[in-house]
Order: structure tokens, then C-alpha cells, then sequence
């Protein structure tokens, strides 16, 4: 046997079905508007969002080591830059949703170089401080309503499509194509070179820097693209709410908490945890929801449970009992003639 | 004039977050662990209080002798039972289990409680006042509070360097496995740190609900008043804490002074320029 038959893989047979599966899955949600009721495309639009903003929360916690509980504020950074550039500078919503992105990985540039002098858990508790001060910032600004906030104007709204349903399905569909960008940017993100520094910098610090990685610039990049992607997420959100206050706006349970519940059960550090996550927070709080304060009791409680018992969530523990993968992302020695 | 009693009462306020404040900085000081519910629990402190006076009839600041050795005992077992499992060289664990506690303790304050504000009253003594040169007025109960915050952070500081609890808070702060080496329980002495925290928590928690009203949700934002004053301090440094806290208090005086709705937001710009100016705070311990 010579040594040409063995190579590096990264595909598997899982992986290979699940992009198939993925493929049909995305063609069926994508005609969502021609086979789904109103209110299961709203649900659908929402859990979407959510998706998205759990991958990237995840991207920063679970990779780049970066645990943040302020992700609020580029969220509501991105609802309120949407009011503003539609309201003032007379844009359409579909061209304010990139350019609040945008102008949230620029926002994020400052912030970084601020907070990235905090470590660990104190990182944690300034990127909440920064959260506040954006709250409290926005809050000051009369023209979008101070305190109280403020709602798209109907005429805006109107401008999007010629009619209601159209506009619900635009929306929709831009609910979708958000998490679906988010996911092969992460996914193209972690395949890169700056994926595999990623990894090396979460398995060791200092190793990788002997290496010559230059940590502080790799976990830049991330916070940055990450802050960029999770402002046109709360652009979204907001665009479907069609009303901003600063208390909605960077509330820490809607975007910070509730993603992180979804992220610790599905299973940090993994691109599969935050999907199946978002499917069991979604499933309970459809059955649980009337509970009210009772159920974010449970949920506090599953997520204690689960970082105790099982830190690596749901996918965490099907990984390690049946070795599968269905974003392709490590490498595996394959030997060819075994596999014939 | 009005100025200058701004400045008075943000001193006498940076007593309070300066409670906030030293219990955090302790276990993060003995354990590298940031407590994210620390903040509720000084709420959870201030509902047990209200609780405490309504049940027995007595004066707020009588409720300490109960409700300090209460939160003491939640802490140990807490740390026991719960949070020594999350310690480890991951900080995630302590930091997504202590963010459960958080949302767990609002929820549960709220079903019991209720979200109305709720307001202690201490007496005659909250209206006391003593008149200085220059007429201003200080309050009895302000400096009463801070006068206390000083002392508990003088207690701490004793605890830490001159007392065998201290040697042991070190001792394993230093090196956790040594330390197991030379007899100690790392466990308990863990314990004991989180029950001296929150016992801490217990005095702020009762000052808090005398001073001001209070409902389940404020406590993030009582963490992040004691995270505060904790870097602008300098960490591991309990009297920098004291001056993170006065620092802290005043700017948010000043901020309300020049427009009531810029209270907070000066408070939190005045971390941020020690953040940015000085990244290790204003009194780092010299290591």
C-alpha cells in the first residue's frame, strides 16, 4: 500500500446529505409565501432573526472566545439606524439594511479598541456597559422619539411593495436571506485562514502566538464583521416591528439572553448548535410562553442544567456518541482503499 | 452652591457603589470568578429586607442582623452546591451559569413581588439632616451609609491581609493546588469567600432599599454600577474600589446637575475615559 492513498478529507457522507437536505430546505422555506399562512411566516421571519443572531453570538463566544452579553447594542444600533436613514435621509428600507450593517462594523471599530482591553469576564460585563450607553445615548435623541421611540412612518412602509402580501413576503424573504448570509459567512469565515487561527487561538493562546498569530488583530475582525452582520439583523427585526424605543431596542433578555439560552442548549462551538438550539427554544416557547415570568424561569434553569451537565449542548453530545458533522469544517485522514 | 452639593452627595452615593462593588471585586480576587447575578442578589437582599420589616415590625437597619448572615449562607451554599462545578480554566462556564442565576432570581422577585417599586422606610433618621458651614445640608442617612462602606472596606481589607481567612483567600488566589497541598479545602474556602461577598451584598442591598425604591429589574444595573467602580479602582485594590465608587457617584451628580437625563450616561463616559486613558485603572495593585 503506498502512502498516495491516503488523503485529507473534509466532506463526509453526513455532510454531503446535509447539503442536499439543506438545498431542499431552503427552496421550500424560500416558497414559504405561496404554501404558509401569515402568521407562520411571521413566526418563520423570527426565527430566522434569531438564527442569525445566535450564530453570530456563537461565532464570537464559541470561536473567537469573545463572550459577550451586549450584543444588544449592535442590534438595537442597527433597528435605530434603519428609522433614521429611512425617516431622514429618505432611503428605502431595503437599501438602509446593508448601509446600518455597515455602519455597525464601524461603530464597532471604536468600541473594540475600547473594550478589547478588558479581559474575559470583564469583557463580558463592558460590552454591556457599551450596550447601556447606547440605550441611554439613543434615548436623548428627540428626533426619534426620546424615550418613548418612535414608529416607521406608514408611507415608507408602503413604498417597499404595491401591496400587503407582497410587502410580508419581501420581508420574509429578507429574513431568510439574512440567516442564510450569515451562515456561509461563518461557514466561508472558519474554512479561511482566519478560521484555522481562530481555532488556534482557542486551543492555545500562547502556542498560537509563537506561531506568529497576531491574536488581538484575528479576534478584531471577528468582533467587527460579527457587529456588522448582528446591526442588519436588528435592522431586520425592527423593520418588522415597525416600532423602536430604547427600551426594545437593546433589551438584554430579547437579544442577549434568549440567544445565548440558544446557543449553551444547542451547543457552543459548533455551526449545527445554534440551529438545532433555535428549534428547541422555539418549540418551547410556543408551548410555554403563557407561563410568562414561570418560563423564563425554565429557561434559566435548562440553561444552568445544560452548561453543567452537558457544556457541549445537544449537538455537543450526538457528535461525540455518532461522530457526524454536517457543516464540513475539520479535517480527517482518509484512507482510500478503505473507503473503496 | 448647587454644585458643590452635587459633588457632596456623589461622594456620600460612591459609599454605596463602593458596596456594590467590593464584593465582586473579593471573589474575583479569590477565584477569578465575576459573579453576573451579583447585582440581583443585592436586589434579592433588598426584597428580603422588605420582607424581614414587614413581618416583624422592625426598623430597615435592624433587618441587617438577619438578612447579612441569610445572604452569607446563600453564598456558601451556592458556591458549594453550584458555582465550584463551572470553576476552571474555561470562563465560560462560571459566566453563563451565573447569567442563568440572574435571569432565574429577576423571575422568581417578580412572581413573588410583583414589578411595582417597593421603598423601605427607615424613620425619622432619612429626613435627619446636620447643617455645615456654608449652608449645605448633609443627610444623616448618606453619610451614615458611607461612613459604614468605609468601614466594611477597611474590615475586608483587614480579612484579606491580616487574618488566617485572608492567608487562605490568598493562598488559593496564588496557587490552587499548593494550597490543597498545605491542608486547605479549596472548596470551602471558596465557599467562604462567596459568603463573605454576598454577606457584603447584604449591607448594600438593605442600604439600597432605604435610599432608593427598587423593583426586580434594576439589578444589571447595580452589577454594572460595582463592575465599574471595580476597573475605574483598579483590580484587586478594595480602597481603589472606594475611589472608583466616589468617582462613579459624582460624575453621575454632575451629569444629572447639567440635565437630569445624562445622569447614567456621565457615569458610564466617566469609565470609559479610564478605559481609555487608563486600561488597569486608576490604582492598580502592584503585583
Amino acid at each position: 500500500m503506498s502512502s498516495s492513498s491516503y488523503t485529507i478529507s473534509r466532506s463526509s457522507r453526513a455532510s454531503r446529505l446535509a447539503a442536499i437536505f439543506g438545498i431542499l430546505l431552503l427552496v421550500a422555506l424560500a416558497a414559504a409565501p405561496w404554501w404558509a399562512g401569515r402568521a407562520d411566516m411571521r413566526l418563520l421571519s423570527e426565527i430566522f432573526l434569531y438564527l442569525s443572531l445566535a450564530c453570530l453570538w456563537n461565532l464570537l463566544a464559541g470561536y473567537a472566545g469573545l463572550v459577550s452579553v451586549g450584543q444588544q447594542a449592535f442590534v438595537g444600533f442597527g433597528g435605530y439606524m434603519l428609522f433614521a436613514l429611512a425617516m431622514f435621509a429618505g432611503l428605502s428600507p431595503l437599501a438602509a439594511i446593508p448601509l446600518a450593517g455597515l455602519l455597525g462594523a464601524l461603530i464597532a471599530v471604536p468600541v473594540a479598541v475600547l473594550i478589547f482591553r478588558l479581559r474575559g469576564a470583564y469583557f463580558a460585563i463592558g460590552t454591556w456597559v457599551i450596550a447601556e450607553v447606547f440605550r441611554l445615548s439613543f434615548a436623548q435623541v428627540s428626533a426619534l422619539g426620546g424615550g418613548s421611540g418612535t414608529s416607521l412612518p406608514v408611507g415608507i412602509v408602503k413604498a417597499m411593495a404595491s401591496n400587503r402580501s407582497m410587502r410580508e413576503a419581501t420581508t420574509y424573504w429578507l429574513a431568510l436571506g439574512m440567516a442564510v448570509l450569515v451562515l456561509v459567512v461563518i461557514y466561508l469565515l472558519l474554512r479561511s485562514r482566519n478560521g484555522l487561527a481562530l481555532t488556534a487561538i482557542r486551543d492555545s493562546e500562547l502556542a498560537s502566538t509563537n506561531y506568529g498569530i497576531d491574536i488581538w488583530r484575528h479576534k478584531f475582525v471577528v468582533y467587527v464583521i460579527a457587529a456588522g452582520l448582528t446591526a442588519s439583523t436588528g435592522a431586520l427585526i425592527f423593520l418588522q416591528k415597525l416600532r423602536i424605543s430604547p427600551d426594545a431596542a437593546f433589551s438584554v433578555n430579547d437579544w442577549t439572553a434568549f440567544v445565548i439560552f440558544i446557543v449553551v442548549i444547542g451547543g457552543i462551538g459548533t455551526l449545527e448548535g445554534p440551529i438545532i438550539g433555535v428549534i428547541v427554544f422555539f418549540l418551547l416557547r410556543e408551548t410555554l410562553a403563557d407561563l410568562g415570568t414561570t418560563y423564563l424561569l425554565i429557561l434559566g434553569l435548562v440553561a444552568i442544567v445544560v452548561m453543567l451537565k452537558a457544556p457541549k449542548g445537544i449537538w455537543g453530545l450526538i457528535k461525540a456518541r455518532y461522530g457526524i458533522e454536517l457543516f464540513p469544517l475539520s479535517r480527517r485522514v482518509v484512507d482510500r482503499d478503505l473507503e473503496n | 452652591m448647587d454644585w458643590i452639593n452635587a459633588i457632596i452627595q456623589g461622594i456620600l452615593l460612591g459609599g454605596l457603589y463602593a458596596l456594590f462593588a467590593a464584593g465582586l471585586s473579593l471573589i474575583f480576587g479569590v477565584m477569578r470568578l465575576v459573579n453576573i447575578a451579583h447585582g440581583d442578589f443585592i436586589v434579592l437582599a433588598a426584597f428580603l429586607a422588605l420582607s424581614t420589616t414587614t413581618l416583624l415590625g422592625i426598623n430597615p437597619l435592624m433587618a441587617l442582623v438577619i438578612i447579612v448572615p441569610v445572604m452569607a449562607g446563600i453564598g456558601y451554599v451556592l458556591q458549594r452546591s453550584v458555582l465550584n462545578q463551572t470553576l476552571g480554566d474555561d470562563i465560560l462556564p462560571p459566566l453563563l451559569v451565573t447569567f442563568g442565576l440572574s435571569i432565574i432570581i429577576q423571575n422568581a422577585l417578580l412572581e413573588i413581588y410583583s414589578a411595582d417599586p417597593q421603598k423601605m422606610n427607615a424613620g425619622p433618621i432619612e429626613t435627619a439632616s446636620i447643617a455645615v458651614p456654608g449652608g449645605l445640608n448633609i443627610g444623616v442617612l448618606p453619610l451614615l451609609m458611607f461612613v459604614v462602606a468605609v468601614a466594611v472596606i477597611a474590615g475586608l481589607q483587614w480579612i484579606f491581609y491580616r487574618s488566617a481567612l485572608g492567608r487562605a483567600f490568598r493562598a488559593v488566589s496564588d496557587k490552587q493546588d499548593i494550597a490543597q497541598l498545605i491542608g486547605l479545602n479549596k472548596a470551602h474556602v471558596f465557599g467562604l469567600a462567596m459568603a463573605l461577598s454576598l454577606a457584603v451584598v447584604g449591607i448594600a442591598g438593605v442600604f439600597l432599599g432605604i435610599r432608593t425604591s427598587f423593583d426586580p429589574s434594576i439589578g444589571p444595573g447595580r452589577l454594572i454600577f460595582g463592575f465599574e467602580a471595580v476597573i475605574i479602582g483598579g483590580l484587586g485594590n478594595l480602597w481603589g474600589t472606594l475611589i472608583g465608587g466616589i468617582i462613579l457617584g459624582v460624575s453621575q451628580n454632575i451629569g444629572a446637575q447639567i440635565n437630569p437625563g445624562w445622569q447614567l450616561l456621565a457615569g458610564h463616559i466617566a469609565f470609559l475615559i479610564v478605559l481609555a486613558v487608563k486600561p488597569r485603572g486608576l490604582f492598580p495593585r502592584i503585583d
